[in-house]
């Protein structure tokens, strides 16, 4: 079963390190395997939501872009109830 | 448009190496370059799911005074510090470049320009998060400052003790 985005973020024009605050503070509020969708136009961004990923273990299944916006999709660690 | 899957979804299942489960800062500057990036990533830490603490000491404690404190200090020594190093998040100075204030507005614009939060906000949003931030009680007494001259949110002062044990197998920063 393909799980679809419960959330959605812009966070456009924000620097660091309010991209991945606010983030994590959404992804608290999600069920284990929910996906949330990030928009961001920070740069730095790329490589900080992969190591956010990487160090939370929250998977992120995307990471794109287009015309200068990112588009980040990240999945809820835990096993889906 | 350029989109790539990066992994599958079961790869954060495998085994991670090691990782540090605590973030602990001194923050000894006072100065607008140093609190800024020390609240950076304090906040940071939090979002990365990390106990963070920050041990506030020496120069770094008069950031977390009142903005609208003006003189603090019991003696005269300490009263014409306070003066000459007013307190507050909104009364930070740059360490370089300066120039009576002017960088520092300078700086404070641009990081508007470019949404950058500042460091009360930071400071605001580590309280919200959870950051555990802990002045130094011996330097308090030392600089005559007050419970009642710093902000609200702060956890009860400690000392160089309690900043170590919390220090144990935690990622340190001195800034």
């Amino acid at each position: 079963m393909e799980a679809t985005i419960t959330t959605s973020l812009d966070l456009k024009g924000l620097s660091c390190p309010i991209p991945i605050v606010r983030t994590a503070r959404a992804m608290k509020e999600l069920a284990p395997g929910q996906l949330i969708e990030v928009f961001a136009t920070d740069p730095g961004s790329v490589p900080d939501f992969a190591a956010w990923s990487r160090s939370t273990g929250n998977p992120l299944v995307e990471s794109g872009e287009q015309a200068g916006v990112f588009r980040f999709v990240l999945r809820k660690k835990g096993v889906m109830r | 448009m350029s989109t790539t899957t990066l992994e599958r979804p079961d790869a954060a299942a495998a085994p991670k190496p090691e990782q540090a489960e605590k973030l602990v800062i001194f923050a000894w500057s006072g100065d607008l370059d140093r609190v800024w990036p020390a609240l950076i990533l304090a906040t940071t830490g939090a979002a990365m799911g990390k106990e963070t603490t920050v041990l506030f000491t020496f120069w770094g404690l008069f950031p977390l005074v009142r903005d609208e404190v003006r003189i603090t200090g019991e003696n005269w020594m300490q009263k014409m510090l306070s003066m000459m190093n007013r307190g507050g998040t909104d009364h930070l100075k740059l360490s370089r470049m300066n120039f009576a204030g002017a960088g520092s507005a300078m700086m404070k614009h641009l990081a508007r320009e470019h949404h950058l939060a500042s460091p009360h906000e930071l400071l605001d949003l580590a309280r919200e998060m959870g950051v555990r931030l802990v002045p130094c009680q011996m330097t308090m007494d030392l600089l005559g400052l007050g419970r009642e001259d710093l902000i609200e949110g702060l956890d009860q002062p400690a000392g160089a003790t309690t900043a170590l044990a919390e220090a144990q197998g935690a990622i340190t920063l001195f800034i």
